[in-house]
């Protein structure tokens, strides 16, 4: 990482990061998710890759944290729903300051605090253990409620993939979010469209996913964002900002496996490990990514 | 006879709400049954009926539950230990949340609905998960207590209620300690008996002791944590135990019990009282319950052909 983007990062109390800056914030931290996956030999490339940029945005330009204080009872929240994405938020947490970055290649290894999946028990900063698919949402309608009884104002925001849409869970969240309609509660979708198994048009398919949200009765985001364009990632914030309808819902075009050209939208990159040859090949295209990216700013 | 575990259970609920501004309570289409309407009725900004949808009911209760507040989750035992399995273990079990599950209609006191919605395996279930309790009052009086105690932890505690009104057990008033209570002293037979079959076990202690045997009766609402100490002392006297539940003998009350106990040196004759792994059927309470095993009669000659041996 450059020292532009360094020194922005230490300053971010005082000065969010710009569009430009989290575009070459999220290309450094792709490449940290892949060494480290690559490394271990064992965790998910494709919707962590595919949730880069999103949680690039919601960590370094959106929500309301304090590192210093995990805990912190108004502090906005982040449920992970596809929890699987683990080395996705360690990597976001580490380098925004919830824990030394040199906890990161320990992501796995017995004895770490960085288990395979998220575990708000070990983790400074994981606001909810996830793992099993489809709890996020109701979890993050209960969080949602106690703002409001508790008279809090925080955001809590739920980015699951199509493995929770496929669990009824799911639905029954989305059913009862339609009923309490919890305040500033936001459900993010991370669409790449590929699950463990194959395509989720071929698994279980999810068309027209935002329609079905509407009929819910949901606010549902006027369009489809790109989840890797950055300045259409903040526009969905503000779209987010724009009223005070809940709960609401925004969807994001993804890529499973962004970055590496050859894993792209393949579902053997859910969570294979990433062998010798392929990090080879790969890994120059994700630097070469970082180079485009940091040399704007 | 008490008023019956649920109504009891609701009412502490919503006397406990007016101090208590933390408690929420979430129901699944059942707060009539529950009983837990009553809390709903006094503060209904902090009841959420969440439909017929436990999964996502303890999900939500999850939820509220990280913020700080006290959720108690309500709907049948059955549908509870199996519908929102998989949210109780890995987010109220695993995170430690403090929610009240609170499973109602449990055993076979939803007699006339059948099998399915009479529940023989929650207390296996919920048990086999670490960082929970498991309490099955014996009567109205303990459920009160359970809920005062559970709500009180800082981790899940089952608390399996029944639906009708069953006889008041005594109990001595220190439930928090989670002893066992000794119902009735005896040097022959140990019956260790777990919620609303701590009466039956009583009556088996009065037709035992006409035959000149002399049971101890304890009544034993922990099934986790489990009273080793007070059941080792018993059973170390008498060398026999036959342990009483309203549930499967596999996994449950019984299978608690000897698993504590086989962690000390004692050794000793065994008989298990229990539904004994089948599925049981429709009827009114009192019949099923003796159809399946759970009289006095029955928990009597249990022992007595233990002595036998």
């Amino acid at each position: 990482m450059n020292k532009v983007l360094q020194e922005k990062i230490s300053n971010i109390d005082k000065e969010k990061l710009s569009r430009e800056e989290l575009s070459a914030l999220a290309a450094n931290l792709r490449l940290t998710m892949f060494d480290i996956l690559q490394s271990r030999q064992t965790g998910h490339w494709g919707g962590a890759s595919s949730s880069t940029e999103i949680t690039t945005a919601l960590y370094f330009n959106r929500m309301n944290i304090r590192p210093e204080d995990p805990a912190w009872a108004e502090r906005d929240r982040l449920i992970l729903s596809k929890g699987h994405a683990s080395v996705n938020l360690y990597t976001m947490l580490a380098t925004r300051g919830f824990f030394d970055t040199a906890d990161l290649p320990s992501f796995r290894v017995l004895g770490s605090h960085l288990q395979g999946h998220p575990s708000m028990k070990k983790t400074p900063g994981v606001d909810m253990s996830t793992g099993a698919l489809g709890h996020g949402l109701s979890i993050g309608v209960g969080m949602a409620l106690a703002s409001t009884l508790q008279g809090n104002d925080y955001f809590t925001y739920v980015l699951s993939g199509e493995g929770c849409l496929n669990e009824g869970q799911t639905w029954e969240a989305v059913m009862s979010a339609a009923k309490f309609r919890p305040k500033k509660l936001v459900y993010m979708i991370d669409y790449n469209k590929v699950q463990l198994d194959g395509t989720s048009n071929e698994i279980m398919p999810l068309d027209p996913l935002a329609d079905k949200f509407k009929d819910f009765g949901w606010n549902v985001a006027p369009k489809t964002y790109d989840g890797h364009d950055m300045q259409e990632i903040l526009d969905s914030f503000d779209w987010i900002d724009s009223d005070d309808v809940w709960p609401k819902l925004v969807v994001y075009n993804t890529v499973k496996g962004k970055g590496v050209s050859f894993m792209e939208g393949l579902n053997k990159w859910h969570g294979s490990p990433i062998d010798a040859d392929s990090y080879a090949q790969g890994r120059p295209e994700l630097v070469a990514d970082i180079e485009r990216k940091e040399a704007v700013l | 006879m008490s008023i019956a575990m649920r109504e009891a259970f609701g009412k502490k609920l919503a006397e406990l709400g007016k101090d208590n501004r933390d408690i929420v309570v979430l129901d699944a289409d059942v707060s009539s049954s529950t009983k837990s309407g009553l809390f709903g009725k006094e503060f209904p900004a902090r009841f959420f009926n969440v439909g017929v949808a436990e999964a996502n009911m303890v999900g939500v209760a999850a939820g509220l539950a990280t913020a700080g507040l006290r959720p108690v989750v309500n709907a049948f035992a059955i549908f509870l230990a199996l519908k929102g399995t998989d949210q109780i273990r890995n987010v109220l079990c695993y995170n430690s949340l403090p929610v009240v599950i609170a499973g109602a209609y449990g055993g076979l006191s939803d007699s006339y609905d059948g099998a399915s919605h009479q529940s023989i395996t929650d207390i296996a279930i919920m048990r086999a998960m670490p960082n929970m309790e498991v309490i099955v009052p014996a009567d109205s009086n303990q459920a009160q207590m359970a809920l005062e105690y559970a709500l009180e932890q800082n981790h899940p505690v089952y608390v399996r209620l029944n639906r009708n009104p069953m006889p008041e057990v005594p109990s001595d008033g220190n439930f928090s300690s989670k002893k066992a209570v000794v119902l009735r002293e005896g040097s022959d037979v140990t019956i260790a008996a777990n919620g609303i079959t701590a009466s039956m076990a009583l009556e088996a202690g009065a037709i035992l002791a006409a035959k000149g045997i002399e049971a101890e009766i304890l009544s034993m609402a922990f099934v986790k944590p489990f009273d080793t100490e007070s059941l080792a002392a018993s059973v170390k006297k008498t060398g026999n135990l036959v342990t009483v539940e309203e549930h499967n003998i596999i996994g449950g009350f019984g299978s608690a019990a000897l698993e504590a106990l086989a962690a000390t040196d004692l050794s000793f004759a065994y008989k298990a009282v229990g539904i004994e792994d089948t599925f049981t059927e429709t009827g009114a309470y009192d019949e099923l319950l003796a159809a399946y095993g759970l009289s006095g009669e029955n928990i009597a000659e249990k022992a007595e052909k233990l002595l036998k041996k």
